[in-house]
């Protein structure tokens, strides 16, 4: 029972980190390999409002949202807009700058020492006969709420239809008045805040480490190819796939193959059926 | 914008650079070349540079440990060789580096402490070796093109060094111990210096053969490829097979080096300095990498004081190449000397 009410939290958390990436590089094909440096910079910036402009829980959360929200314009605006259309000069440009974040607050010192955020609510409630704290059930709510939200979003919302619009024909979406480059900076602007927001929800079951970041990614990615890009349905059935089999290796093989589970996954996904579970686009040019 | 002035201040609207290749270099392509002491030092001058350069750099660095930077360099670029091949003359780009180093240095330490093979024979041993399990490994993954072969090849070596580290095989996070060193430090500093070279002049020999022509036939339409009868999947595993083994060679001879194999040879390290040395050097020159390295490593070794903020720097210099120098270093410094420039109206 608890493999099953743990693996369905594990899922939630995995569809909650992913989806931000999902959007940006499922949806509209841009892919911000930074990801997980943005995870961990809104859990230290958390903090630090916090602890060190002694800001209200909530207030300090706000304000992290929306510095993600503007980080991600910038990174497309300063960094992304000269290399696009050059999917591996992406990759790399926006991969070195996730880098060049992590280990920057690696070398600040954020390590060592623990980094924790508050829970929104203390306490855990059973249900039947496994003890859950509250904030695990936060995790799955909010999931629940995101990942409905974001699917009404890019299936009825005027923006949310131009982004997949984008990433389907751009030179199509230009001729129907769509302005790339602005859905682009949206697009980022969003998939940022979902980051900063996955952060928020998880990280106060754990510490804040810079290891994260790379987990996250790694985690994301994995969710994303295995759904198949530009799949909703697929993205949310991979994250609950990988979940389980997460839960379940760590129960009855090893901790330490956490994460092997999902680069194998990964590997495994491209090799065999590139274009994911229920990835219907550009499936003839990703393989010869 | 217009500009009223003379002549000379046109704006850019107005005006455009001409570049045209300069008399001697148009010389020295055909049977001219050998015609004059002048064509034949065009020629051979930048090449002699280099050559000597790296053969005179052991002699002049003094210290022990920047000896031994050199070598490592020396490792990068081998590295950064493959890279360079493998993505511009191919068309594969590998973010797995790291990959081909863990492998090569793995097996040469196998070879050394468990089965006793001297260093002469496990460096050789571990490049073929090593080459082979690599391509074999990424056969399946060699349909997929761009990005997602990127992906693949980025994942390898994370999921290798978990693995080691979950299953504690190979020594778990303490790795081999114990791998024997050169018999003599000169051996160590020049055998390097000598593969890097070889292996430089003989991949550019290689791109411009005939099987060259189809890697990169291969790179720029593989569909025309195969549509010639010529069976894409085996090129492109000869191609990996050449860059892998390029990358186990450096591998082994970290081992040997260092006399220890361990999980940080698939840490990130390995990947990101080729790929940032080629980025900056130049791609598709085959020496920019190698120019790269010998720039990026020292810096890098500077820092080292630092802790993680080199890999800061260098993450940063990589960004800002990408953006604004996407050219590289090397292919500046080839239309500089190959050509002149001026400014025409237009």
């Amino acid at each position: 029972m608890d493999i099953l009410i743990y693996g369905i939290v594990n899922s939630f958390s995995l569809a909650l980190m992913a989806i931000g990436f999902t959007l940006v590089y499922g949806i509209s094909r841009l892919p911000n390999f930074a990801h997980g440096a943005l995870y961990v910079i809104t859990g230290f910036g958390v903090w630090w409002f916090i602890h060190q402009l002694h800001l209200n829980y909530f207030l300090a959360i706000l304000l992290a949202l929306i510095l993600m929200g503007l980080i991600g314009a910038g990174i497309y605006r300063f960094v992304l807009i000269r290399v696009r259309g050059m999917a591996t000069s992406e990759i790399i440009a926006t991969y070195a700058m996730g880098l060049a974040i992590l280990e920057f607050l690696r070398w600040r010192g954020f390590k060592g020492m623990t980094y924790t955020l508050p829970v929104f609510i203390e306490g855990s409630i059973n249900i039947v006969g496994v003890p859950v704290d509250l904030q695990r059930i936060i995790v799955i709510l909010i999931g629940i709420v995101v990942v409905s939200f974001m699917w009404l979003f890019t299936h009825f919302n005027k923006t949310g239809l131009a982004l997949r619009g984008m990433a389907q024909d751009e030179h199509a979406a230009m001729m129907l008045g769509i302005d790339s480059d602005w859905m682009a900076i949206i697009a980022m602007a969003i998939g940022s805040i979902l980051a900063g927001l996955s952060a928020i929800v998880l990280l106060p079951l754990g510490n804040i480490v810079v290891e994260a970041g790379y987990n996250v990614l790694i985690l994301s990615i994995a969710v994303c190819i295995v759904g198949g890009l530009g799949s909703w349905v697929g993205a949310i059935l991979a994250a609950f796939m990988i979940g389980f089999v997460q839960i379940l290796t760590v129960r009855y093989i090893q901790s330490h193959f956490h994460m092997v589970v999902a680069l194998l996954a990964i590997i495994l996904t491209l090799i065999l059926r590139p274009s994911g579970l229920f990835g219907r686009q550009k499936e003839l040019e990703e393989r010869v | 914008m217009n500009d009223r002035g003379s002549d000379m201040e046109l704006t850019t609207q107005e005006r455009r650079k001409e570049r045209l290749d300069r008399g001697i270099k148009v010389r020295t392509e055909g049977i001219y070349a050998i015609s004059s002491l002048e064509e034949i030092g065009y020629l051979i001058l930048p090449r002699l540079l280099l050559i000597m350069g790296l053969l005179l750099l052991p002699a002049l660095v003094s210290s022990l440990y920047w000896k031994r930077v050199i070598s490592i360099t020396c490792i990068y670029a081998l590295l950064a060789l493959g890279f360079d091949f493998l993505a511009h003359f191919v068309g594969l780009v590998s973010l797995g580096g790291a990959f081909f180093i863990g492998v090569g240095g793995y097996i040469a330490a196998i070879l050394n402490k468990y089965l006793g093979v001297s260093p002469a024979f496990t460096i050789p041993l571990a490049s073929l070796l090593g080459a082979t399990i690599c391509t074999l490994l990424l056969l399946p993954a060699l349909p997929l093109r761009g990005v997602y072969f990127a992906i693949v090849t980025l994942m390898y070596p994370l999921a290798i060094s978990r693995i080691i580290e979950a299953l504690n095989i190979l020594g778990g996070t303490d790795g081999i111990l114990g791998v024997s060193g050169f018999p003599s430090r000169w051996i160590e500093q020049y055998l390097i210096v000598l593969i890097v070279l070889v292996a430089l002049f003989g991949l550019r020999r290689l791109v411009n053969e005939d099987i060259g022509l189809v890697f990169r036939g291969v790179k720029d339409n593989d569909q025309a490829v195969r549509a010639s009868g010529l069976n894409i999947t085996l090129y492109k595993s000869i191609a990996v097979f050449i860059a892998s083994g390029l990358g186990s060679l450096g591998g082994a001879y970290l081992s040997h080096i260092y006399m220890w194999s361990g999980i940080s040879q698939f840490a990130l390290d390995f990947s990101i300095i080729p790929i940032a040395a080629t980025v900056i050097g130049g791609g598709g020159t085959l020496v920019g990498p190698l120019l790269g390295c010998f720039i990026l490593v020292p810096i890098s070794e500077f820092l080292r004081a630092f802790g993680t903020l080199r890999i800061v720097f260098y993450s940063l210099i990589l960004m800002a190449f990408i953006m604004y120098r996407s050219e590289g270093i090397m292919v500046y410094v080839q239309r500089k000397y190959h050509q002149f420039e001026r400014w025409v109206k237009v």
